[in-house]
């Protein structure tokens, strides 16, 4: 049979762009779109930014449609589930879509907080979406006295900074020993404490919040931190991680779990003992695979970029039956606290860490990062412009410390250690407790490692 | 207003990767792009067919490519008729 209907699951980032790669690669079948959410494909990271800050309106967010891809929209529709065999996708009105080539692409949710610890509290939010964008949105503006912001990775963070920025008190709260420690490490982390201290952000390290409270309306009055101590908040957001949205796909015979899709390096979905189901691809922030660069373990990069780039590998292989390997050198941004970071390679494999120009005083610095003697990673705060030359660096596998001579480097620059969280044990726990059963499965080697914006 | 060309389809994207915040965008459009902070560009991704002509602008002289314009012509997913 002529592989003449595609379907993407997932209408949004990599989704998007896989639909439009598909007809730049020349697919000329059929093509459909399954999105849950009731909108055109939006982009995410203004929500944490300029539109809880109130610059930019939720609505404005809509991604630009860069050709026509003459395809079958479903929107406000929800995959419930998938026929491998019989090559359909089932939707929540009961209809099938016979594919003979499937994207997946339904991304990440935001980690909910536990229904018996407070979660279905009034006032208790996450933010993943437009909606919980506007709906955060409009409890800052009632003028809460205090926000609590459970998480200092980047989302936590970017919150804080958005609250900040609108005059709220906030208290933020963190497992582990410095805000970003598990992306960046404790060097890094540590400078990123005093942009929260220094913006007025209540933080407290080595903490988590053992309960949330209500009153007797249901709507949250306080938190119980781990030191028995409570914050009196009445906004909440809960920034602890990211689930996959495999909910559809159970009992679909495919390798899923909470931590996404396991594919081979060519975007092809696998099933549970390893074989490649040829017609299946997936890109995105649900996508696990083992990328060559990083051998021993498999990646998921819930960035902006990977979701990008993968989704134009997945829809040449989908179109034209290819091998190509998706080997990004991964890549993000963040923007909090008036700080502009970019990160190129992956911080988080390194052991140690040099700064290689500027100071972390400045708040105007670059983090070069090692492993084994070759670099792997750099991080820039507010120096966007440099990463390009580190990133030719780390490609060509170059020594580390990196020999940069740069003039704005330190006198005798000295590496040390990276203080990463010890990753055998509670670290990947960053990847928590939710995935605890499926991680003791895991062999050693098989270590997912992720680097998430949340 | 006809169903080829919805009223506003002026629609941008940043590759924040790319941007090197040099600020050329701001210059050439600055009730579409700004700085928050010293090194964070912010921008509205759909600024309404007024700003098109600033927005070209900014896209032409980012000086990494890094602005992206809508280019479909088709309608949008949610205008009548597309779903079917
Ligand atoms: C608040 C926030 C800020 C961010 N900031 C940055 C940043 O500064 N820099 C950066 O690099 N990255 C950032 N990111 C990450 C970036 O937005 C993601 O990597 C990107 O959205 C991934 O795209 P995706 O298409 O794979 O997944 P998603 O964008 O999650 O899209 C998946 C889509 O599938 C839909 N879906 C789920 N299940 C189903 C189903 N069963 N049926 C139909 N549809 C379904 C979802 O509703 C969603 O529309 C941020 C993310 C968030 C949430
Ligand atoms: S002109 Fe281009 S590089 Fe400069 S700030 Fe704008 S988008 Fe970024």
């Amino acid at each position: 049979m002529r592989a003449d209907r595609t379907v993407v699951v997932g209408a949004s980032l990599a989704g998007l762009r896989a639909a439009e790669a598909l007809r730049d690669e020349g697919f000329t079948g059929e093509l459909t779109l399954i999105g849950d959410e009731p909108h055109e494909p939006y982009d995410r990271p203004p929500l944490s930014k300029a539109v809880l800050s109130g610059w930019l309106p939720a609505d404005h967010t809509t991604l630009p449609r860069l050709r026509d891809i003459d395809a079958h929209w479903l929107l406000g529709t929800a995959a419930t589930g998938l026929d491998v065999p019989g090559r359909q996708v089932v939707l929540a009105d009961g209809r099938r879509i016979r594919y003979d080539r499937l994207l997946i692409a339904t991304g990440t949710r935001a980690r909910p907080w536990p229904e018996q610890a407070g979660g279905g509290l009034r006032g208790v939010h996450v933010l993943r979406g437009r909606e919980d964008a506007e709906r955060l949105r409009a409890a800052l503006l009632a003028g809460p006295h205090r926000v609590l912001v459970i998480g200092a990775g980047f989302t936590g963070g970017e919150v804080a900074s958005s609250c900040r920025d609108l005059g709220l008190a906030v208290t933020v709260t963190q497992r582990g020993a410095a805000p970003l420690a598990s992306a960046l490490g404790g060097v890094v982390g540590r400078a990123a404490a005093d942009w929260y201290r220094d913006a007025g952000v209540d933080l407290r390290l080595n903490t988590t919040v053992r309960t949330l409270e209500g009153d007797s309306h249901g709507r949250l009055r306080r938190a119980v931190l781990s030191d028995g101590s409570t914050v009196e908040a009445e906004v909440a957001v809960v920034a602890t991680g990211a689930v996959a949205n495999t909910g559809w796909l159970a009992g679909s015979g495919l390798a899923v779990d909470d931590h996404g899709v396991t594919c081979d390096a060519t975007c092809r979905v696998l099933t549970p003992d390893g074989a490649v189901v040829p017609e299946v691809f997936a890109a995105g922030d649900i996508a696990r695979w083992p990328h060559p660069r990083y051998p021993g373990q498999l990646l998921r990069l819930d960035h902006w970029d990977n979701a990008v780039r993968q989704a134009r590998t997945a829809a040449h292989n989908m179109a034209h039956g290819g091998h190509r390997v998706h080997q990004p050198l991964p890549a993000f941004w963040s923007n909090q606290f008036g700080v502009n970071c970019k990160s190129v390679g992956l911080p988080a494999i390194a052991d140690q860490v040099v700064i290689t120009q500027g100071t972390l005083a400045q708040r105007r610095f670059v983090a070069a990062y090692g492993r084994d003697g070759r670099l792997v990673a750099a991080v820039a705060v507010n120096s966007p412009r440099v990463l390009g030359g580190y990133a030719a660096l780390i490609e060509a596998g170059a020594p580390f410390p990196p020999v940069l001579n740069a003039p704005d480097g330190p006198p005798q620059p000295t590496a040390v250690d990276a203080e990463f969280p010890r990753r055998s044990t509670a670290a990947t726990a960053a990847a928590t407790a939710a995935t605890a059963a499926t991680a003791a499965t895991a062999t050693a080697q098989r270590r997912p490692v992720m680097t998430a914006h949340p | 207003m006809t169903k080829q060309s919805p009223p506003d389809t002026l629609r941008l994207v940043v590759d924040l990767n790319r941007c090197q915040n040099y600020g050329q965008c701001v210059y050439a459009a600055p009730t579409v792009f700004r700085f928050h902070g010293e090194e964070s560009l912010e921008y509205d991704y759909a600024p309404g067919e007024a700003a098109r002509r600033e927005v070209e602008r900014a896209a032409a002289a980012c000086p990494v490519q890094a602005i992206a314009l809508g280019a479909a012509n088709e309608p949008s997913p949610l205008s009548a008729g597309s779903d079917r």
